[in-house]
């Protein structure tokens, strides 16, 4: 509201074509199973899946009922199942149960299985130990991309952050890969590449290597520029709480796959409702991105405004009247429920939030951003471990803690996660030792030994292994070097000033003026500078792996240049997204959001819990 | 013809391929002495020696040509040799077992949409038909009633998608499928005309000729249901061949029927036309004509095409004929040229006329002729506007083509309807099989066709022969093969590689490897060939996580543990994707691989996840006691620590299970004091807070809520005196609230420390006290905290903080 666009930001590319290329494929591969069938779909496919073909669509290709896979004997009488899924092991070994115990009952069946995006090899080898691989069918759905908004794609792989940074497993990089290929085909060529982040190094690896194998058709490129960046370069930015109006919506009510559902508290009926929250709701597109304290008085405006509008009506005669019972009144009346159900939203979260512990815990966040008084905090965390008063919370905190202050000494960190192990239980030591492998939660080094082993190491070996195994070790040593990079990129603006959330002057402003996510600061930096010259000591600080490819095609000066695709691997939040939308807004950029998942604290660090629930 | 024969083509057994296909000779295939051999001699069309070598297998029956080249020689054994077309051998069939006993008495080959096919008939009268020898599949033909040894004669038909049998039996004619036999009778065919000794099918299988031991030839479709004509021959020995000679369209079919020293024409009509034949010749089936070899020359007989006819016609007027002689005029510089182009023009034909000269270019095989033929069109084409060049320009470049093939160095002497009937694809795919890889890339970018299906092609056939060369070092075909084949797009290394590991040359598959882009390509061959190492490795380098699982599944069934788990050692990608899978798949292998490695923190986590999954508590125990180890190894000693005290409390926990039944098994220690105190048990709660060294504040909050949760407020109060709170009072005042006693809470605020005092009074909504506790600390911002909490009522208090306030700025 306050900021408007500029004129002459450029169009977004279309991207529902990239449903309509899903849909059409996923029908194709139901009718090469000719005749009524049963489809069980995998859990977490069931949201996107809506996205792309409802049910209607699936009954009239035949599909006779809908299940949902949930490791249980199946109940189905249909003699043709299909089962829609992940390439999981886990699920894999389930469908084999499903159809051993069908040989046992003599029972005669056709069964298919579709992996989307892809089939792994393991899941292949399952089936081949269980003895069915021949008596199933295997196909891909190359279901890559899910367009939740104008602006944001998401591969709804929220395991890739587990399964790439904490487990090692590459797997998924070829599918990101593939994905930036997708994008590549239809709405590119590209005119220049930037990275940052191993992961991202060999996704854009991958995606050369599936550019040379197949041809390429000269096109008038849609997007010009890709920005890859791992979750891994950035871990502070998603360990702050949001206090953008859509990432607090997220915090609190989880927004799955671009749809919230509100309970009753919001809609203040008996009733829960599901709403579908993006560019097409007109309210929610105005106040997403705005801090929160903006949000009360921007609606109530908007309340009066709609009052006004409705007030129109008085003193109209009748034609008018007919008029603005066919034009407006509907629109209004949208426009009337949609504002009532955020106002309503808004409550929810000012109940939730605006007590005092929220305010001491935004303070202490704040605190531990600009590197004050560390000990109140670390009392403040104790505390809150101590009081029991969230098992993942205490958890984030801990890890910002680590990350801003380059480790803990090794007093606190024994006795902060032995308070925490008392807490929420003994089986929290693999958590740490998750935390402690990503380098979230460690311990403070006793000073140089780790960089000399690494030089050490490095003199012995200079090939490709040696690479590998420095890479281990900086792993194994990940340094945050927050405060450093902080000082560098400017990151947490001077406290001294006044900071009006009203008119925002910089990126800050999504986290009440507090901190700029460094994700989005990176790549102000590098499309300012055109590449990576001049930030080497940045660079140096994030352990490396950063890139700047120029494309075959020339850069020409047509909006396509103006076009900004950013790909997180390994999942990104609102905030960012919110961040990324105001920096576009101010350098007439468009940017695009491609990742793995949408995240936010709470998933970043339920995805490390090993605990035995 | 370029060959020699020293005794012509008598008494051998000759096989010569349509399309202009090589030639395979078996000099005295009956001579069985073993001392001298028959030779097996190979010729390209054209008489030039390809390949030649002693036949030192069975007798042959039979030589015939696939589709692709190869020699198939039938033996009496009913097993059929292949070799390739320079007489090495590539593999072998049997038509049955049951034809060793009775052996071949004759044996056809044949070819049809499906491939090529072998028919034989076997002493016991009996016949087996193979359809398509690639797949092979034998199918035993019923039996003829009344045949005893061979027919007469017999041919093979393809109709409706069918094979089938057609043979003659004396007087009798049978139809022989693959259920039945049944007799037919050829319409119009006169009673008298005698026995059936010959007959033959044309090249589209439509049309079938039947010649009779009285000399009658009938000709009629195959079908059997309508005749074209009757002629008498007058000779009544059996012709040693019989071939149809037509053309596609043809106006005139007819027979072409050889006897040892004559050849005779049958037409539709009852004429003949006779032509003496000095040499013993073979006949070969054409699509458009036959073809006859002799020891010194091949001649094509051939149907005019209409085309040619006209154009040739002794004073034929047809449009093309005038071009061609406007042409001729015109060279000569006459003024006649412009006459017969007007003449042409007033009939408006000159389109035709240029089509004629085209088309008619394109039958002919004197390149003289050709010429005259395209100029005259090309000299035609001026006159015209608005005539697309295309056809012309095609049948140029195809003129080029054949000529070139035509060359008796390369010897495939095809006519331009054969051409455009077998494709440029194969007429490439032929020209490689003799190995004319030059001839054939030329061929290839002077049409040019697109990499992916000319020079690419060409260049793998020629690799995968390159890479059999003995005489050569791996070395230099490695590098003869980059050189050559570079990034042409299309060819894939690991094809050619996998030829090389099939000549047994593995050094050289591995080096051609390494030119392999693809490692999806790479990772297969190497694996096949027991290089697993540098199949991982490749696998890993690619970044494709799918080819290393498919390497270590494959290495895990082929090396023993130790070993498998060395390899992976030395790859951490490799290694951390199998121990995802063992996470999900294998939980004992995990425990074995960590072992291996002493990697004790990974080892004693296991120990921890193992314990979960233990419903019973020895076990849990002794697996913790098992992960304590490790962590101790590991020089954890926190975690051991940690892991021992959960030991303690799972001790503790199943005690008091035991005595009161609390159900405490499994909690953490925060839930399980909490539970404790729930149930009233203070002194084992104590016991844990002592035991466990619980912070104080933590076991102060513990209680606190407790006993507030269970307004126990005596209790409470007795526990704020027991000692100094170490969480202060304010917190008291707080949980009193929260449990909505206000009374209680109220206790607790005096005691609640200065700096906290005024949020005390608040809490409990005392406004009074917290103005009066925020004027004495003289803070400003809790005197606005009061202030914002006042309501208008509340005059007097208002008036007195902002006084307050004042004074407090003013110092």
């Amino acid at each position: 509201m306050a900021h408007s666009a500029r004129r002459d930001s450029p169009e977004l590319p279309d991207f529902s074509l990239l449903k309509r290329l899903a849909r059409d494929q996923l029908i194709y591969l139901l009718e090469q199973l000719p005749g009524k069938k049963d489809l069980f779909i995998e859990a977490d496919l069931m949201s996107p899946l809506d996205r792309i073909a409802n049910v209607s669509t699936l009954k009239q290709h035949e599909v006779d009922k809908l299940y949902k896979v949930e490791y249980k004997p199946v109940i189905s009488t249909s003699d043709q199942l299909c089962f829609l899924i992940r390439p999981r092991i886990q699920t894999v070994k389930w469908i084999c149960d499903v159809v051993n115990a069908d040989k046992a009952a003599g029972k005669f069946r056709r069964y298919k299985l579709i992996f989307t995006p892809q089939k792994f090899y393991a899941c292949e080898a399952v089936l081949e130990e269980q003895g069915i691989f021949g008596d199933v069918t295997t196909d891909e759905w190359a279901f890559y991309l899910l367009p939740l908004d104008d602006d944001i794609i998401s591969l709804e792989l929220p395991e890739f952050f587990r399964d790439n940074f904490l487990a090692g497993d590459q797997r998924w990089v070829r599918t990101a890969g593939s994905t930036l290929h997708l994008l590549h085909s239809i709405y590119g060529p590209f005119s220049k590449i930037y990275g940052i982040g191993r992961c991202s190094k060999m996704a854009y690896e991958s995606w050369r290597e599936q550019v040379e194998e197949g041809e390429t058709k000269a096109r008038q490129a849609e997007i010009g520029n890709v920005f890859l960046i791992d979750r891994d370069v950035d871990f502070v930015t998603p360990l702050c709480s949001q206090v953008v109006y859509e990432g607090l919506v997220d915090d609190i009510f989880r927004i799955k796959c671009g749809c919230v559902e509100f309970g009753p508290d919001v809609t203040s009926s008996d009733k829960s409702m599901k709403v579908m929250l993006n560019s097409q709701d007109k309210v929610f597109n105005e106040i997403r991105n705005e801090h929160f304290s903006n949000v009360f008085g921007f609606l109530s405006q908007k309340a009066r405004n709609l009052q006004t509008a409705y007030d129109k009506r008085r003193g109209m005669d009748i034609k008018q009247m007919k008029t603005f019972v066919s034009e407006e009144l509907k629109g209004l009346k949208q426009e009337h429920r949609l504002l009532s159900l955020h106002i309503g939203a808004s409550e929810s979260i000012m109940k939730k939030k605006t007590k005092q512990d929220f305010q001491e815990l935004l303070k202490t966040e704040h605190s531990l951003l600009e590197g004050f008084e560390i000990r109140e905090c670390i009392s403040f965390i104790e505390e809150h471990i101590n009081r029991q008063v969230s098992m993942i919370e205490s958890l984030r905190l801990l890890c910002l803690l680590s990350i801003t202050e380059n480790g803990l000494l090794p007093k606190d960190y024994r006795s902060l996660k032995a308070q925490y192990l008392q807490s929420y239980g003994v089986d929290h030591l693999l958590t740490f030792a998750n935390l402690r492998q990503l380098g979230l939660l460690v311990e403070q080094q006793p000073g140089e030994t780790l960089t000399v082993m690494e030089s050490k190491v490095g003199k012995l070996v200079n090939d490709k292994t040696a690479g590998k195994l420095t890479d281990a070790f900086s792993s194994l040593a990940k340094k945050s070097n927050f405060r450093a990079l902080s000082k560098k990129l400017n990151l947490v603006p001077k406290s001294d000033e006044e900071y009006d959330l009203r008119v925002p002057r910089d990126m800050a402003y999504i986290f009440s003026g507090a901190y700029i996510p460094l994700s989005c600061k990176l790549i102000e930096q590098v499309l300012e500078r055109d590449g990576w010259t001049g930030l080497e000591e940045v660079t140096r600080l994030l352990n490396g792996h950063e890139f700047a490819v120029t494309g075959s095609t020339k850069s020409d000066t047509n909006d396509a240049q103006r076009i900004v695709l950013v790909m997180f691997l390994g999942g990104c939040t609102f905030s960012e997204i919110s961040a990324l939308r105001f920096l576009g807004r101010e350098r007439g950029y468009k940017f695009i959001v491609v990742t793995t998942a949408i995240t936010n604290s709470s998933r970043l660090i339920e995805a490390l819990l090993d605990n035995h629930v | 013809m370029s060959w020699n024969l020293r005794d012509g083509l008598r008494d051998s057994l000759v096989a010569a391929a349509p399309y202009g296909g090589p030639i395979a000779l078996l000099r005295e295939p009956h001579r069985r002495s073993p001392s001298s051999r028959p030779q097996l001699e190979i010729y390209s069309a054209s008489g030039v020696a390809i390949a030649s070598f002693p036949w030192k297998s069975g007798p042959v029956v039979q030589l015939g040509w696939t589709v692709s080249d190869e020699l198939l020689c039938v033996q009496e054994d009913g097993s059929v040799l292949i070799y390739d077309l320079f007489g090495s051998f590539k593999r072998h069939f049997s038509m049955g077992q049951e034809v060793v006993q009775s052996q071949v008495l004759e044996a056809k080959v044949f070819h049809s949409p499906y491939g090529t096919g072998v028919a034989i008939v076997t002493g016991s009268s009996r016949f087996t038909l193979a359809t398509n020898i690639d797949e092979l599949k034998l199918r035993r033909l019923p039996e003829v009633p009344g045949l005893q040894g061979k027919p007469s004669c017999w041919v093979v038909l393809t109709q409706d998608r069918q094979t089938k049998v057609l043979l003659s039996n004396g007087p009798e004619l049978f139809i022989l499928d693959n259920t039945s036999c049944t007799a037919v009778c050829p319409p119009g065919l006169s009673p008298q005309a005698g026995n059936i000794v010959h007959m033959s099918v044309s090249f589209s299988y439509k049309y079938l000729a039947l010649f009779t031991d009285t000399g009658h030839l009938w000709t009629g479709s195959s079908h059997l249901q309508e005749k074209l004509s009757e002629v008498d021959t007058k000779k009544t020995t059996t012709p040693k061949q019989m071939i149809w000679c037509r053309r596609p369209k043809s106006q005139q079919p007819s027979v072409v029927l050889m006897w040892d020293r004559l050849l005779l024409v049958a037409g539709v009509c009852s004429d003949t036309v006779q032509f003496p034949v000095e040499d013993p010749c073979v006949l070969v089936g054409e699509l458009d004509g036959v073809r006859i070899v002799s020891s010194t020359n091949q001649e094509l007989l051939q149907e005019v095409p209409l085309v040619c006819q006209d154009i040739f016609k002794i004073a034929s007027m047809a449009p093309g004929a005038l071009l061609l002689e406007a042409h001729r005029e015109y060279e000569k510089s006459s003024q006649k040229a412009d006459e017969y182009l007007r003449e042409i023009k007033e009939q408006s034909m000159l389109g035709e006329a240029v089509r004629q000269c085209v088309e008619a270019a394109g039958h002919e095989y004197d390149t003289n002729t050709q010429k005259s033929l395209l100029r005259a069109a090309s000299f035609g084409k001026c006159f015209l506007t608005d005539f697309s060049p295309d056809q012309f320009v095609t049948t140029c470049r195809e003129l080029r083509v054949l000529n070139a093939v035509r060359e008796s160095s390369v010897g495939l002497p095809l006519t331009h309807t054969q051409f455009k009937q077998m494709t440029l694809q194969v007429l490439i795919d032929r020209l490689v099989y003799r190995q004319f890889y030059p001839l054939a890339i030329e061929i290839c970018r002077y049409l040019k066709i697109p990499d992916y299906q000319g020079v690419s092609r060409v260049l793998k056939h020629w690799a995968s022969c390159k890479v059999q060369q003995k005489d050569l070092s791996d070395e230099a075909i490695a590098r003869a093969v980059c050189v050559k084949v570079g990034d042409s797009p299309g060819v894939s290394y690991s094809h050619i590689a996998a030829k090389a590991y099939e000549c047994g040359r593995t050094e050289l598959a591995i080096k051609l490897l390494d030119f392999e882009a693809r490692s999806g390509e790479q990772v297969p061959l190497l694996l096949k060939m027991k290089r697993s190492q540098l199949a991982l490795s490749k696998a890993v380098e690619s970044g494709d996580t799918d080819l290393v699982y498919t390497v270590v599944s494959y290495l895990k069934n082929e090396m023993n543990r130790g070993d498998f788990f060395m390899t992976l050692r030395n790859q951490p990608v490799a290694l951390s994707l199998y121990r995802q899978f063992c996470k999900l798949q294998e939980q004992d292998t995990l425990k074995d691989l960590y072992n291996q490695d002493d990697d004790h923190q990974e080892l004693a986590n296991y120990y921890v996840t193992a314990s979960y999954r233990e419903k019973r508590l020895e076990s849990r125990l002794s697996l913790l006691q098992s992960a304590v180890d490790e962590y101790n190894k590991a020089k954890n000693e926190f975690a051991a620590k940690a892991t021992e005290d959960e030991m303690r409390l799972l001790r503790f926990q199943r005690k008091l299970d035991d005595e009161k039944g609390a159900g405490l098994l499994g909690l953490s220690l925060q839930a399980t004091i909490e539970a404790l105190l729930a149930l009233g048990l203070h002194k084992q709660a104590e016991q844990l807070y002592r035991d466990f060294k619980v912070p104080d504040k933590r076991y102060w909050w513990l209680k606190l809520k407790s006993l507030a949760e269970k307004e126990e407020w005596e209790e409470l109060e007795k526990f704020s005196k027991s000692k100094k709170s170490p969480i202060g009072y304010l917190a008291f005042v707080e949980v009193c609230i929260k449990c909505n006693n206000k009374y209680e809470a109220k206790k607790y605020v005096s005691k609640v420390a200065p700096e906290q005092k005024v949020k005390a009074h608040l809490a409990v909504s005392d406004l009074e006290g917290a103005a009066d506790a925020a004027i004495e600390r003289r803070n400003e911002s809790e005197m606005a905290a009061v202030l914002s909490r006042c309501s208008a009522s509340d005059r007097l208090l208002i008036d007195r903080l902002n006084r307050a306030r004042t004074t407090a700025t003013k110092k």
